[in-house]
């Protein structure tokens, strides 16, 4: 990939703590969210990636530390001017029973209409690009419940789409979501960032498509970046043991020259010293 | 993603069609509730304990000084049919309101204390009051009783932000200690009081005057259009907390404001006509069946509904046992307590 010159970052946090009630989940948090890439938070489970992501989307007000979107405090900022700029798709998301995907996606509108201010034509070419681009026009009159988990995650993505908003934050989009499907929804993402120019930041739970996908990783784990750079230099065994305590080898795809992590059984013989048949018995 | 541009302007013309059809089928079928609405109106001003012919109704409101019956037209029914459709309007989109909030169709004006505290304060009107003040006041006693529990209910319920759920638990919590106050003051007070006192809890528009359809009508012309500017950010919270902060909703200011709207209509309504609150779970579902989704599509629905509601119910109060004239808090229920199991039953496999 050319690298181009990097732009100026629109969002960043700076020392950012946070959490619920008393317990902190974020403990001094700096992310400069890099422009026109796609950006994927990593860490085990409870290690602060959603508090993050959340922070940084203004739904959750930190207690210590600032978030900047284009130099001011976002958490100062009118909400609804945030919305035309930043787009948040939280993570397991439910549409009202009969709620069809025309109507979902429309909602994506709320930060531009107003009530004396309505451009139907805008509106509407934007429904129309965003249902086209994530793939739902065809089941457009739809209710949204009625639909499979992957074609529901879609609908839910070009909410965010008809937002039209630069920065598309998203929390664990692809869970619960079959192999393939998660794989067309991160090329989805990456087309995003590299064609349309958007900058996306998302939490993702599976390692190997993480390092597949992502121009930036950012390892979390209790609450503080770990590691922070493109897949090469962040995803190695000794990081993947350090912030997961996971023991894996890490190797590169034949095909793709992806990076792939392999899980090692810890106590068992390494398999090339397995006699051939043992295996099998 | 690339369609050729005669695909591309076929699906455009065809996406277009779609929502013009539902517009323009939303436009007739409200049409068609405000004409049923209207001619309900002119069958209730026509019926009652004195037969009047429909040439006589319409030369008593064409020429009121020179008919026999402008009196019980203009004196006895009109307002009181007009009350009723006010009243049926407001509670329908209290109720409206309300279940979209909380996001649970089983919700009511009931349940954020509304209503008991209306009673309670009515009752205590009653009992203490009744032999001194005018009974004219008796709304404006229930009216501030409405308010100030459900100012009470938010007040317990606050917590840094106001969760719908946690509203509807202290309201219910609360509604059950002031429905028992309620009934300790009638046990202890006098006959007269306690009957006065239970015809308005059952909710009656028997005896309605000019003064409570002015009294009431202001309530609407302020709610009503300020709970439908309001009405997309209802939409967007229907998509969960979350989503609708993402979107730019201000939750705490949006879900003050709708509050606030349906505090004002259902306690206004239940002041001036009782507990018909009944209304207020009934006819947002009656709606929501007819005009489908969109909280802007279904207020007037619902206000229409609601409307329709109350007015057959009074009609039936008043012609249905001549010469009894009962309250129309018997039928509001009679209908509404079988659709009310009927609503359990449809939605007991659902996630609610």
């Amino acid at each position: 990939m050319p690298s181009t010159p990097a732009k100026p970052s629109r969002l960043t946090g700076q020392a950012l703590r946070a959490g619920y009630d008393s317990r902190r989940v974020l403990d001094g948090v700096d992310l400069t969210v890099t422009e026109g890439q796609l950006t994927v938070l990593l860490g085990p489970n409870g290690s602060g990636k959603s508090t993050l992501l959340k922070t940084l989307a203004r739904t959750l007000t930190p207690s210590a530390g600032r978030v900047f979107l284009d130099g001011q405090d976002i958490h100062r900022r009118n909400t609804r001017e945030v919305a035309q700029r930043l787009g948040i798709l939280p993570q397991g998301p439910s549409a009202p029973e009969g709620l069809t995907v025309r109507q979902l996606v429309g909602m994506g509108r709320f930060p531009h209409q107003r009530l004396w201010r309505q451009d139907a034509d805008q509106d509407a070419r934007a429904i129309r690009e965003a249902m086209a681009y994530a793939d739902v026009t065809d089941f457009a009159e739809r209710s949204v419940d009625a639909l499979s988990g992957g074609q529901r995650q879609r609908c839910w993505i070009a909410m965010v789409l008809a937002q039209e908003t630069d920065l598309i934050l998203l929390d664990e989009p692809t869970t619960f979501l079959d192999l393939k499907v998660q794989v067309d929804l991160l090329e989805l993402l990456v087309r995003l960032a590299h064609d349309k120019g958007r900058t996306l930041l998302v939490v993702l739970h599976d390692l190997n498509l993480a390092a597949a996908y992502a121009d930036i990783l950012v390892m979390m784990r209790q609450g503080r970046i770990e590691h922070s750079g493109p897949p090469d230099t962040v995803f190695t065994s000794i990081h993947l043991k350090q912030v997961f305590d996971l023991d894996a080898h890490v190797i590169r795809d034949p095909h793709t020259q992806r990076l792939l992590c392999v899980p090692s059984l810890t106590g068992t013989t390494p398999v090339s010293q397995i006699a051939p048949g043992v295996a099998h018995g | 993603m690339t369609h050729s541009p005669s695909l591309n302007h076929r699906l455009n013309s065809a996406s277009a069609a779609t929502a013009d059809v539902g517009r323009a089928r939303y436009a007739s079928q409200l049409g068609l509730l405000g004409l049923v609405l209207l001619a309900s109106m002119g069958l209730s001003l026509g019926l009652g304990s004195f037969h009047t012919s429909f040439r006589e109704i319409l030369h008593a409101l064409a020429a009121p000084q020179d008919s026999d019956i402008a009196f019980i037209v203009w004196e006895l029914r009109l307002p009181r049919l007009l009350l009723a459709v006010l009243v049926g309007a407001a509670l329908a989109v209290a109720g409206a309101i309300l279940q979209g909030m909380v996001r649970n169709p089983l919700a009511s004006p009931d349940v954020i204390g509304i209503t008991s505290g209306a009673a309670l304060a009515a009752v205590t009107f009653l009992a203490l009051a009744g032999t001194t003040l005018s009974i004219h006041w008796l709304p404006a006693a229930a009216l501030i009783g409405a308010l100030i529990a459900a100012l009470l209910v938010f007040l317990v319920a606050w917590k840094g932000s106001v969760s719908p759920s946690r509203l509807v638990l202290v309201g219910i919590g609360l509604s059950a200690a002031m429905g028992a106050l309620t009934t300790l003051l009638i046990v202890i007070s006098d006959d007269a009081a306690a009957m006065t006192a239970y015809v308005w809890l059952t909710g009656s528009l028997y005896a309605t005057q000019w003064q409570d359809v002015l009294g009431m009508l202001p309530w609407l012309l302020v709610a009503l259009p300020l709970c439908l500017a309001h009405a997309r950010h209802m939409d967007a919270m229907a998509l969960g907390d979350a989503v609708a902060q993402g979107l730019g909703v201000n939750l705490l200011r949006s879900r003050l404001v709708l509050m606030a709207c349906s505090v004002a209509l259902a306690g206004a309504a239940v002041a001036f006509a009782g507990g018909l609150s009944f209304v207020g779970l009934v006819a947002p579902h009656i709606a929501s069946r007819l005009v489908g989704r969109g909280f802007a599509r279904l207020v007037p629905a619902a206000a229409l509904v609601g409307a329709l509601i109350v007015l057959y119910a009074d009609l039936l109060g008043r012609v249905a046992f001549l010469p009894k004239d009962l309250p129309a808090g018997i039928f509001v229920s009679g209908v509404g307590a079988p659709f009310f199991v009927y609503l359990l039953h449809r939605t007991r496999d659902r996630r609610y």
